[in-house]
């Protein structure tokens, strides 16, 4: 797939990279002991510390130091074993420090890379320039009042990891595989829940054009993007939009843009005179974080099964795609569900394809439609795994085991009990079958002529009518069998 | 190194302190002999040493992820000049 973009005069091409501020899933806040409830009752959760009344001090909740160490080790990254924490100095409402607390020079992870899967089977590295600890800040409701602006810091204060791409992105399309792969390394984790709409995952999205070979363009960020949809929206019209300004002669200024989710367009945060100079420096109320590297290897002990281990795994043992192994482990729930459906019978694991077609078509379609998640599916994946060993044990043909998927997911019932209760076993009894499909060549007699005339369509036709009388459990295999057979005697 | 008074007046800026030009003279003078002092230090090679973040050989203190549910609103407002449901309200800021 080309990565250029069609202008007016010559092709262009993106060059993306992405800031994911992912939060620390975490009982107290980064610096403080308040919780980390979400929803809870405005400036409910705020210690002195939060509210940084003069004289309080941060006090580090080493949980959080872990989870960044863990996140570090699930990006293939670099753990630093001194890093410093700075301070970010701006003015804002939500901000009563008046700093964020932030690391600048010195992350406590440094150089990774995650991997991105294509439909097409390909992948590509992302490479990853490093991760740090910061303090959230509060949140400003603007539009409640005409004049005022109202601030809740509940949020201040929170662990966030920052995690900062290199420029390697080439697409709307990357940047949505990229983050959907940083979100599912977190949610196997566990060290980010991963929410998008809460806001405990959000990116800010750093876009520029260049023409193929040349140097990087000038670049804009659009700030806070929490969903992927969004962020797919925003780029491709950042993208639009820069291109129009440099075909028509103009110069992008590095600006910090909004995202208008209503309009789809980008406008302009802060003015180029105002552009902020954060003044870092050594926060003095904090020593350097100095981790031992026996700590790094017991918490390398900790890290689970990851979405490439588990891809690796699917594509080795039950020979899966690259592309479906990827698409069923990034989402950790839907993984664990089809480990789960593959152990209910040793001859599954041959007919994983199967499964993993049950899964994501038919079940994912009962979920969607009544907007449940694969967690709270009441088809238990034990079940599951017993209808797709009645499908390939041809006890039931695909199309009943339709309606018995659809049986179970109303009632929860078991799927031998169902095709039991309702008489929906497969007739594979070859006695039974010819008597119908006597019966089908004795009640049309004219299509039998035109079928041996050579109208071979009409074979479609003998086998609906020879289902019909089955009531749809026929064996088709079978069927289709005797049919042709006592068709070709007809001659 | 010298500073001029666009440096002040933008360090101020930054600051949001408000200063009148004498002020912002009389800083510059300030600033700039204390700059000259401590641009003694420049007089010492530091080519092979790492910057120092703190002073103190001091391990950083950690604790433990429990929290406290405090249900501070009441507390942490009281000292707001203006306040709705639960809310600090402060004067329109959008960016």
């Amino acid at each position: 797939m080309s990565n250029l973009i069609k202008g007016k005069k010559h092709d262009w091409e993106t060059v993306i990279g992405l800031e994911i501020h992912a939060q620390v899933k975490s009982n107290s806040k980064l610096f403080s002991s308040s919780s980390t409830t979400f929803g809870s009752k405005p400036n409910s959760q705020v210690s002195l510390v939060d509210a940084a009344m003069p004289g309080m001090l941060p006090v580090i909740n080493k949980y959080c130091i872990e989870q960044a160490i863990k996140t570090g080790i699930g990006l293939n990254a670099k753990i630093n074993n001194y890093s410093i924490f700075d301070r970010k100095n701006y003015f804002y409402a939500d901000l009563p420090q008046g700093y964020q607390i932030s690391q600048y020079k010195h992350p406590i992870v440094g150089e990774g890379k995650v991997t991105i899967d294509f439909k097409d089977g390909s992948s590509k590295d992302i490479r990853i320039v490093r991760l740090h600890l910061e303090q959230d800040a509060g949140k400003s409701l603007h539009d409640q009042n005409p004049t005022k602006t109202y601030v809740d810091l509940n949020r201040s204060g929170v662990a966030l990891m920052e995690i900062v791409s290199e420029p390697d992105i080439r697409n709307a399309d990357e940047a949505g595989l990229y983050i959907n792969k940083i979100r599912s390394i977190l949610m196997y984790l566990d060290t980010c829940d991963g929410n998008m709409q809460e806001g405990s995952l959000r990116a800010d999205v750093n876009i520029s054009v260049r023409k193929p070979g040349d140097d990087y363009g000038t670049r804009c960020e659009i700030k806070n993007l929490n969903s992927i949809k969004f962020i797919k929206q925003a780029i491709n019209y950042e993208v639009k939009r820069q291109i129009e300004v440099l075909e028509e002669g103009g110069v992008i200024e590095q600006n910090t843009l909004l995202f208008n989710t209503s309009t789809g367009k980008t406008r302009p945060m802060r003015s180029k005179e105002e552009a902020h100079d954060y003044r870092y420096f050594p926060d003095p109320d904090l020593l350097p974080l100095v981790i031992g590297q026996s700590e790094i290897e017991n918490l390398k002990n900790e890290i689970p099964e990851l979405p490439d281990d588990r891809k690796k795994r699917y594509i080795n043992e039950y020979n899966l795609s690259n592309y479906d192994a990827s698409v069923l482990t990034s989402d950790k729930s839907v993984s664990d569900f089809f480990d789960s459906v593959i152990k209910v019978d040793s001859r599954l694991k041959k007919s994983s394809k199967i499964v993993v077609n049950w899964i994501t078509s038919e079940l994912f379609s009962l979920l969607n439609e009544n907007d449940l998640e694969i967690n709270n599916s009441p088809i238990t994946p034990e079940n599951l795994g017993k209808l797709v060993k009645l499908i390939i044990d041809d006890v039931i043909s695909g199309k009943i085991a339709k309606d018995v998927l659809l049986e179970m997911f109303k009632t929860k019932k078991d799927p031998d009990k169902i095709i039991e209760d309702k008489g929906l076993k497969q007739v594979t009894d070859t006695s039974l079958i010819e008597t119908i499909v006597d019966d089908v060549i004795d009640e049309n007699h004219k299509m039998v002529d035109q079928y041996l005339l050579g109208k071979d369509k009409l074979l479609g036709f003998f086998v609906g009518q020879a289902m019909k009388k089955s009531k749809g459990k026929a064996n088709p295999k079978i069927l289709n069998e005797i049919l042709k057979e006592k068709l070709s005697k007809k001659n | 190194m010298k500073l001029d008074t666009n440096t002040i007046n933008k360090i101020a800026k930054l600051a949001r302190i408000k200063l009148s030009e004498e002020e912002a003279e009389d800083l510059l003078k300030d600033m700039n002999s204390i700059l000259d002092w401590v641009e003694q230090l420049n007089e010492v090679n530091t080519d092979s040493i790492e910057p120092l973040a703190n002073i103190s050989s001091s391990i950083l203190p950690q604790r433990k992820d429990e929290s406290s549910d405090v249900n501070s609103s009441d507390e942490i407002l009281q000292n707001s000049p203006d306040k709705l449901e639960g809310y600090f309200a402060v004067p329109k800021v959008v960016e």
